[in-house]
């Protein structure tokens, strides 16, 4: 079962369920995140964040990527992109891959 | 940086802010650009009686269906203009032999593919072939939270039985869920009741959405008015659960424009952000809106391509944006706000799709409407007139149960 109620943190490994589809829409020329109901549109660097989110990456990881990317301050990377992501996972739009065997 | 996700909103309700949210990212789209999503009637076909079916009371015949074929080549199409997400509807979605077949070339070409369905045709292994074919989410009906009323509303036995069952298939599957439930005067005391049951049923969503009256509902109209008292209530109940239930269970909550004083922004405005397809392949404004007579709607069968049907046809045109608009509607502060309500019930109540639909407070004709409401809701006529093919069949038994 998809998880719900999930907490976000830097140790979370978060990755999109099967029924959050993120897709270049060409009509459009914009990326869209397909949910039930829903079209959900991110702008530029939330389309980066989501497809570093494949279930093996921690969100320190990801973090860690964009803070070297953009030369910006770690800490600041880190509230906004847990506070995104967190944004998506209480609408069930993100789940995670449970550490069963660290 | 601040990555943020704007809600586009609910792609089929309500699109208008997912269009302008895409759009203002410097769209393509052409203006009244391609809806978002689509609705799909497969089939009029259903097991299911509810006496008030979104489907016109001239129902499409099975012959007159669109093959298999002419379907795919309609979703090859729609992905191409730019639909995102399609919905599978009908009458039964699953009264079609070829859903998966259609629900796997949908997501061939990428379409975000929902089915929404009475579930009383599904197996277990039909359903684990949908989701095998790359179905992303189940919406199911119900029409009571126990077999006595649901089965009584819905017009078959051990019906509500199935659904709760399939309801578990769903989720035992990794299926987001969403619990449809239509409210009326003869299901609303199980409200509270209903909400739990999408709770237990691990359902994603949970949308209570309030009878509107044309079609077979405004057949049925003094059996399933409510009370302004029971609305009243009815709100209640939804904001007290909605809070409640934050992070747990999405309620989505469509009230009865009678008791309004605006009416509602039917479809977003008339071919604004929605169309759908009949079972014979008419490109439609709304579901409804075969019941307005006189009006051409034209068919993917034609040499016409959807494209240019949603752009130019005369069906779509005539009430679109707001130059058609009467007074009061012409002069009014409101015109882009609610495009001056629905159409079809402006039709079925004042005789003239073109006028002001009476659902809002400014119509000439709204306080004899809400009159009227106010008197059937407080009536002894509960009988229903059941949805088929044959024009409806009144229940069995004596009126005033």
């Amino acid at each position: 079962m998809a998880s719900r109620n999930i907490r976000v943190s830097e140790a979370s490994r978060p990755v999109l369920p099967r029924h959050a589809k993120l897709k270049f829409d060409e009509t459009r020329q914009v990326w869209v995140l397909l949910a039930p109901e829903r079209v959900l549109a991110p702008d530029q660097i939330a389309v980066e964040v989501l497809k570093l989110c494949d279930g093996a990456r921690s969100v320190a990881d990801v973090v860690d990527q964009l803070a070297a990317k953009y030369a910006a301050e770690r800490e600041a990377i880190s509230v906004d992109v847990i506070a995104m992501l967190q944004d998506l996972a209480d609408k069930g739009f993100l789940t995670e891959l449970r550490e069963k065997t660290l | 940086m601040s990555p943020t996700l704007t809600d586009a909103g609910a792609a089929a309700r309500d699109p208008a802010d997912g269009l302008a949210a895409l759009e203002q990212r410097g769209s393509t789209a052409e203006t009244f650009g391609i809806p978002l999503a689509v609705l799909a009637e497969l089939t009029h076909r259903c097991p299911l009686q509810c006496p008030y079916c979104s489907n016109p009371v001239e129902l499409d015949r099975a012959g007159s269906e669109l093959t298999t074929e002419e379907w795919k080549k309609v979703l090859t199409e729609l992905a191409e203009i730019g639909v995102l997400q399609i919905h599978f509807s009908g009458g039964e979605p699953t009264a079609r032999k070829d859903l998966v077949e259609l629900v796997r070339h949908a997501s061939e070409v990428g379409l975000y593919s929902n089915l929404i369905t009475s579930a009383v045709l599904l197996t277990k292994e039909k359903l684990s072939a949908l989701a095998d074919a790359g179905l992303c989410h189940v919406q199911i009906s119900f029409q009571g939270n126990e077999p006595v009323v649901a089965d009584r509303v819905a017009g078959l036995k051990n019906a509500h039985d199935k659904k709760i069952e399939a309801a578990r298939w769903t989720r035992g599957l990794d299926l987001p869920l969403t619990v449809n439930a239509v409210m009326h005067r003869q299901n609303l005391h199980q409200l509270s009741d209903i909400i739990q049951m999408a709770v237990d049923l691990d359902a994603d969503r949970l949308e209570v959405a309030n009878v509107q009256y044309y079609g077979w509902a405004l057949k049925n109209r003094a059996a399933l008015m409510p009370t302004l008292e029971q609305i009243e209530e009815t709100s209640r109940i939804v904001e007290e659960a909605a809070v409640r239930l934050k992070g747990i269970l999405a309620i989505d909550y469509v009230v009865p424009d009678y008791y309004a004083l605006r009416p509602k922004k039917c479809m977003g405005g008339w071919g604004r952000q929605f169309f759908n397809i009949s079972p014979t392949g008419k490109i439609l404004p709304c579901h409804a809106a075969e019941s307005i007579t006189g009006l051409e709607f034209e068919s993917v069968r034609s040499n016409h391509s959807i494209a240019w049907i949603w752009q130019n046809s005369e069906a779509f045109n005539r009430y679109r944006g707001t130059g058609w608009m009467p007074e009061p509607c012409r002069s009014c502060e409101f015109k882009e706000v609610d495009f001056g309500g629905c159409r079809c019930q402006a039709f079925a109540l004042t005789g003239d799709a073109g006028n002001t639909d009476p659902a809002c407070a400014l119509s000439p004709m709204h306080d004899a409407i809400f009159k009227q409401a106010e008197l059937e809701s407080a009536g002894a006529s509960n009988r229903f007139l059941y949805r088929n093919f044959a024009g409806g069949t009144l229940e069995a038994g004596d009126d005033g149960a």
